[in-house]
């Protein structure tokens, strides 16, 4: 493996030479306390579970399509994919920030319960599936069912909406800049407050988007759904 | 969890390629279904009336089947055949071929008919089964692979898909149906026999229904999100089309890379990533009840 070059500025790993398995395990073994700042991974093809667990402040470069669970459960690291990603990137993130130049299949950052994902392309079904108080910001449009039983923390979709948009919504807020194709249940349009106008801003900044402020809408749960009424008899 | 893959070539050039290019994608889908695989090849041109035959006995005397067809049905019946697997080319109505089947060779299967298509799929690492049955050296317009890890019925070379009804018509799926059982009641009761007790044979001899029917390819999977009820990625091919669904929920994944000479399915971007130019391919993954088709 000469993946590990000390005297070069960033730690690469081709993983057309090498497996996943070696790269997780110098992300969480060696690399806290080297001095390390930065990992580049070459060649990741669609390959599953990409800097998964990391746990340090480093930056890591994926340059090219990863698959499933890019960056799950990440805590620190600030990971960049230059591509697109499959199923579940930052499935349950804690901190740092996921950033993905490209598309993103569906379920991005379910879970996560901090930091921020960034999907400059389009995003798709169940974006901020159960989040828990993380950020995302969305460059382009998301799937349907985007924020199902989103619990805390904010989604910003800077392109449209698809069905079912924040269906059985806790407290996470939804910022749509483009059309809402559909809201599922429990969700509503609310008027924008100055909170909210500097909420979006705040993100849009950190994601490096530049939008009318006026042009985003807030989407938030009616709360009718998940406080128990024993008199609806099932009816919802 | 099971993986699909599907390679339709605009360019025709690269049909001599077809087999190269699609066996590394069945291959790269072995995690999503290592117990069984299949295959369905289009040839890029009218070859006559043929099935795909696969024996359940191992030493099947394939000279005996051509000797007796011979003198049963139509003279100079030809068959190539290797191992348990044979092509037949018969110029005979189908509706006889099968009955003739049943009636006399009960242990073939017919793995599919048509003047297109071949069907080979059989129960193993898919791996094993394209070195078995020679998958990269095959050629045509377009193919439908699967691998399968079975969840609701047996592992057998005649539950492994891709599954097949009529002529020149195959659907391979990712998923399972919740009500493959009513589907089927129905289906009986027109006449329509079922060959195994898997639920994705009830969403392909539906859709053959429909197909037969007089419905569009587009009309039938219309059809078919009114009935089908579950969670599915459907891929299918007809002599000249791929067809991709997904259900409404859009449970199971799918993604197509398309460029000027292909349009390449998968479950995973993985099974795309060896394909020539998919780097500049235009990629998107197909929407929860929508329907995709692309003609050769």
């Amino acid at each position: 493996m000469d993946t590990l070059n000390p005297t070069a500025e960033a730690v690469r790993f081709d993983l057309s030479e090498t497996t996943v398995r070696e790269l997780n395990q110098y992300l969480h073994h060696e690399l806290p306390g080297s001095g390390a700042k930065h990992v580049e991974v070459l060649n990741p093809n669609g390959r599953h579970n990409l800097a998964v667990g990391v746990d340090a402040p480093v930056s890591i470069d994926i340059r090219g399509h990863a698959g499933y669970f890019v960056g799950g459960m990440n805590k620190l690291a600030h990971i960049t994919v230059h591509g697109n990603v499959g199923w579940s990137v930052g499935e349950n993130i804690m901190s740092g920030s996921i950033r993905v130049k490209g598309n993103a299949s569906e379920c991005v950052a379910a879970s996560g319960h901090g930091g921020l994902v960034v999907i400059e392309g389009d995003a798709s079904s169940r974006c901020g599936i159960s989040m828990k108080g993380c950020d995302i910001v969305v460059g382009g449009s998301v799937g349907h069912m985007s924020a199902f039983m989103a619990q805390a923390g904010t989604l910003v979709v800077c392109g449209d909406a698809d069905p079912g948009l924040g269906d059985s919504l806790y407290e996470a807020v939804i910022y749509v800049r483009g059309t809402i194709h559909g809201l599922g249940a429990d969700a509503r349009e609310e008027p924008m407050s100055d909170d909210d106008y500097a909420r979006v801003a705040n993100l849009l900044e950190r994601a490096g988007f530049d939008h009318d402020l006026q042009e985003f809408k807030r989407v938030a749960s009616a709360r009718s759904l998940y406080h128990w009424n024993a008199d609806h008899h099932q009816e919802y | 969890m099971c993986g699909i893959v599907g390679l339709l070539l605009k360019n025709p050039s690269l049909n001599g390629q077809l087999g190269q290019l699609v066996t590394p994608m069945l291959e790269s889908m072995s995690e999503r279904g290592p117990d069984s695989a299949g295959l369905a090849v289009f040839a890029d041109t009218d070859r006559g009336e043929k099935y795909s035959l696969f024996a359940q006995d191992a030493d099947f005397d394939w000279d005996a089947l051509e000797r007796a067809l011979d003198e049963a049905l139509v003279p100079t019946p030809r068959i190539e055949a290797q191992g348990r697997y044979a092509r037949l080319y018969l110029a005979a109505d189908p509706h006889t071929v099968r009955h003739w089947f049943e009636e006399h060779f009960p242990a073939l299967h017919i793995l599919s008919a048509g003047h297109f298509i071949d069907i080979y799929k059989d129960a193993g690492h898919p791996a094993d089964i394209a070195r078995r049955y020679g998958f990269p050296a095959l050629t045509g317009s377009h193919a439908i692979g699967h691998t399968r890890m079975a969840t609701e019925s047996a592992i057998t070379p005649a539950h492994a898909h891709p599954f097949t009804a009529g002529e020149d018509f195959c659907l391979v799926h990712n998923g399972s149906l919740s009500n493959p059982y009513k589907i089927r009641r129905q289906l009986e009761r027109k006449g329509i026999r079922f060959e195994t007790d898997n639920d994705t044979e009830a969403a392909c001899r539906f859709l053959e229904w429909r197909l037969r029917d007089g419905d569009s390819l587009e009309d039938a999977l219309s059809q078919g999100f009114n009935v089908l009820d579950g969670f599915y990625t459907l891929l299918m091919g007809t002599h000249d089309k791929l067809a991709l669904v997904r259900d409404p929920f859009a449970c199971k994944p799918a993604v197509v890379a398309e460029t000027d000479d292909y349009v390449a399915i998968g479950s995973e971007y993985r099974a795309l990533a060896h394909l020539p130019g998919v780097k500049e391919a235009m990629l998107f993954e197909p929407k929860p009840e929508e329907i995709y088709s692309w003609t050769r």
